[in-house]
Parts: structure tokens; sequence; C-alpha cells
């Protein structure tokens, strides 16, 4: 027990270092990875000068970053102006630690992990807010307050699915939900028919409300550079920037590794047999080159749109599956 | 609420087609020419720049300082001197000014040229940030060039105001061009056609 205690505050300094190196490589290199699929979808080849295939561009892009100058604007709110992206990089950072990436690896295993990562995750939005108000800009007053109403709007839906599969699984803790789903593929909660037939829809919801919550392409309404020239960042120069960008791909990170988690059986290997943290990867990353591919499918939405996406569409069949799933609980039961 | 649940349905679908349609595009070659490291061969009739076009005979210029082309441009790009040397019948060029920062391509002077003694070059790597490299001497570009003249369709014979278009469309590889600028890569003429093509 002594020695469990002594060695606690290490692994916890070892999750810490771990977590920010991974989202930091993550962030840089998954901008990497949008590029090269942007030129690929578009049939150019992406960045190709610097480094093998481009490889080395990321680190330049952020040498350039670091070695530019934080301009703060006339009449901004310099603290908001300042605290903001780190706000938004924070909570996912924090959420990361309850994230089971392996078996036995995650940084914190608590039994409200769920809860958590959606506490925080609703942070995110007063992080942009803040920023675009701060800027005193009128371009990023409006994208603030689009990111207001979007967030709010496909928040609903997400949590609606949340409480579902909480129903479903029985539990919050992340680690407890990847380990009901041990087995072959089809014991996956995303085919797990017999919980909610409608579980794929499920899924689907999840999967675009994420997109939504990360401010991705199409629902990019916050960072609309053909019409608010960069929305929420527009007033933000070098690293201000740069933490915003990262937490941008930290935060779609952190969503495709929830809904990993969530649906596609977190660490489990399809075929029964070897779990491991590769799975997890594996899965994770062919979600996150599906937001860079949706990315490069679809145009942006307008407002009312998006809005009637999540109001009218996505919210009643969430509900549904919510009920559904709730019916089929209590049909087992009796 | 049947229309709008079929509206829902057929939106859906059609995101699911789309997303079929760019996947099958990430997986085809890519069309890129990565313009530093390889070139497209530039069409026959490019009108770059104009230039003197030597006579295969005496391996002088054939210009003779008629300036005519002087006058038929439009924007005044063009000063044409010559001299008269001892014995001989026609006055031979010593100095052709053109001053490119004012020329707009428009071949008023080619057409104007009565013995097809300028024509268009296939130059169009002109980029500078020093105005005086777009004043260029056309006379001493073509004795920098030697005697190596590249042959092309508009020189020889063929050669009057207008190029015939029957000739002027032969593809690239009956006219070899050996312009250090387009002598690399792909036997394509643009573009477009070789996207066509695939």
């Amino acid at each position: 027990m002594t020695l469990h205690l002594s060695s606690e505050p290490f692994r916890l300094a070892l999750f810490l270092v771990g977590i920010a190196s991974f989202v930091g490589l993550n962030a840089a290199y998954l901008v990497w990875v949008e590029r090269k699929g942007a030129g690929r979808f578009q049939r150019r080849p992406g960045p190709t000068e610097v480094g093998f295939a481009g490889l080395l561009q990321p680190i330049v892009d952020a040498g350039k970053l670091l070695s530019k100058q934080i301009v703060l604007p006339t009449g901004v709110d310099a603290t908001l102006f300042r605290v903001a992206p780190l706000l938004m990089m924070a909570p996912a950072l924090m959420s990361l630690a309850v994230i089971p990436f392996g078996e036995s690896l995650a940084a914190r295993n608590i039994n409200m992990g769920l809860l958590m990562i959606f506490a925080f995750g609703s942070v995110n939005v007063m992080a942009i807010m803040l920023g675009g108000w701060s800027s005193r800009n009128k371009y990023a007053i409006i994208s603030a307050a689009r990111v207001v109403s979007q967030n709010v709007a496909y928040e609903i839906p997400m949590l609606l699915v949340a409480i579902t599969m909480i129903m479903v699984t029985g539990t919050m803790n992340l680690n407890e939900i990847v380990q009901q789903q041990a087995g072959y593929f089809w014991h996956w909660n995303l085919f797990q028919l017999q919980l909610n037939p409608l579980m794929p829809v499920t899924f689907l919801i999840f999967f675009t409300c994420m997109l939504a919550e990360t401010n991705r392409a199409p629902f990019d309404m916050a960072e609309a550079e053909s019409e608010l020239v960069a929305g929420a960042y527009t007033e933000y120069s070098g690293m201000g920037f740069g933490v915003f960008f990262m937490a941008e791909y930290a935060n779609i990170l952190l969503g495709c590794a929830l809904a990993t988690v969530l649906f596609l059986g977190g660490w489990q290997s399809p075929f029964g047999a070897l779990p491991g943290v590769l799975w997890f990867l594996a899965k994770m990353y062919l979600l996150i080159f599906t937001v860079v591919w949706i990315r490069w499918t679809f145009p942006r939405t307008q407002f009312y749109g998006l809005l009637n996406l999540s109001w009218k569409i996505l919210i009643p069949i969430s509900l549904v599956t919510l009920v559904l799933s709730s019916a089929a609980m209590k049909l087992r039961l009796l | 609420m049947k229309n709008a649940i079929l509206e829902f349905l057929t939106g859906l679908r059609s995101l699911f087609i789309g997303m079929r349609i760019t996947i099958g595009q990430f997986f085809k070659p890519t069309v890129t020419v990565h313009y530093p490291h390889e070139t497209l061969k530039i069409p026959a009739r490019f009108r770059g720049h104009i230039e003197l076009v030597r006579d295969p005979a005496t391996g002088k210029a054939k210009c003779f300082v008629c300036k005519l082309c002087e006058k038929a441009c439009p924007s005044d790009c063009i000063t044409v001197e010559g001299m008269k040397p001892e014995g001989a019948k026609r006055k031979t060029v010593t100095n052709y000014r053109l001053d490119f920062t004012k020329c707009s391509l428009c071949g008023s002077c080619v057409e104007a040229c009565r013995d097809g003694a300028i024509r268009f070059s296939r130059e169009y790597n002109l980029a500078s940030t020093n105005k005086e490299d777009y004043i260029m001497d056309l006379f001493k570009r073509l004795e920098a060039e030697g005697g190596i003249q590249t042959p092309t369709i508009s020189s020889g014979d063929a050669q009057g105001g207008e190029p015939q278009p029957s000739k002027a469309t032969i593809p690239s590889t009956t006219n070899p061009h050996t312009d250090p600028a387009s002598a690399q890569v792909q036997p394509v003429v643009t573009a477009q056609p070789q996207l066509e093509a695939k």
C-alpha cells in the first residue's frame, strides 16, 4: 500500500507528460493529415516540400507561429483575450485523462468519466465566446454569437445520446463501458440492436453532434473563413491563434476517442482476441479520417439549416432512441 | 409529415453518395505538375514576348529595320535601330528594344512584320523584382544565343504574318522544342488534355 501511494505521483506526472505530448503531436500532425487529405480529395499531393512528403511542415509551421508576436489590439479585454485560448485547450487535455486507451492505460479510472468529459466539454463554448467577445471585432462577435447558439443546440442531442448510452451500459465509467463490449465486433455498442434498435442511428447523431461541437466543417460557422475572416480567432496572432488551432484538433481527438469508447468497443479487438491500445488508436484515427473526409465533401451549411438539423431532426430522433432503449430495457426486465 | 420524412431520407442518401464520390477521388492519382521541379511542354502557339528570328542563310537577324513593328505597336513598346553596312543592300538591326512592362502581347508587331523577322518566344519564367529586367534588348538576346537557334514552326519558309493554323496545330513531336524551360517531362501540350485523357 505504501509503495502504491508513493508511486502514484510519478504515475500521474508520467500521464500528464504523456497526454500533453500526445495532444501536442497529434494536433501538429493532424494538421498535416488534414492538408494531405484535403489535397488527395482534390487530386493534389498536399504539402511536399518540407521533409519527406511534407512531414516536417507542422514543425516549421509551429516554429513560425511561436516566433510571431502576439498582437493585442486596442480596446480588447486583455485578460480574457489571453485566457480564452487556454480555456479552450485545458478542458480537452483534462478530459483525455479519463479516456481508457488500453485496458490499464488511463490516467484516471474514475466512475464519473463520461460526466466529467461532458462537464469540461461545455467550457469549450465559453472559451470561443470569450475569445470572440474580448476581441472587439465585429466578425469575432458575430462568430461568438453563432458559437453559442450552435453549441447549445447541439449539446442537447449529444447529451440525449449520452443518456441513452448511460442507460444501456448502466455506468459512467468509460473503462467499464469498454469492458462490456468485449468479444467480437458485434458486441460493440454500435451493433447492439437488442439494446436499442436504432443504435447505428444513435452513433450517427453522436458523430454529427461531435462535428458541430468541435466546429468542424460542414458546421464551421464559428470560423467561416469566407464570411467572417477567421471568426472568433480573427484578432489572434502567433501562438494565441496556434493554441486555438491546437485545441480544435485536440477536441476532435477527444470526440473521436469518446465515440470509439462509447460505440466502437474502445481497445477491444474486433475478433475477440488481442485487445490493446493499437485497436483503440486504429479506430480513433479511422474516425478522424472520416472527419477530414466529411470536411472535404460537404459545403458549409447555412445557419438556419444548422439549427433546423439540430432542433427538427436530431433532437426528435435522439428522443425516440432514448424512449426505444428504455422500452427495450423494460421489456427485458419483464 | 410524409413529405418531410421523404425529404430527410433522400437528403441523407445524397450525403452518402457525396462521400462515396470524394473517397473515389481520394484513391485516384494526383494531377499536379510540381512546377519548379517539372514543367509542361509549352504549346507551339504560345504567345510569349517577341524575339528576333535568325536568317538560316546568314546566321544574322532577319530584321532589316523597316520599323513597321514600331509603328504597329499600340503601346509604343518597341524601338528599333539599325545601320547599313558598306556594300550591303539592306540595313541590319543593331538595337531592338522591347519595353515588356507596357507590352500586352497583342501581336500586332508580329502581324505587321513583312519578312517574318519577329515571332513569339516561348519564354514564361519572367518573374523579377527589378523593373529593368523587363526592358529587353532583343538584338543582344539573339547575339547571346549564339549560332544555335531552335527550329520552330514560324521559322523557315512557312513564314508570314499569321502562321497557318493547320501547321501550327501539328503536335510538338514533329517540331521538337529544345527550349530549356520546356525541355523536360511529359509530351503533353497543356494540363487540360492530360486530365481528360485519364
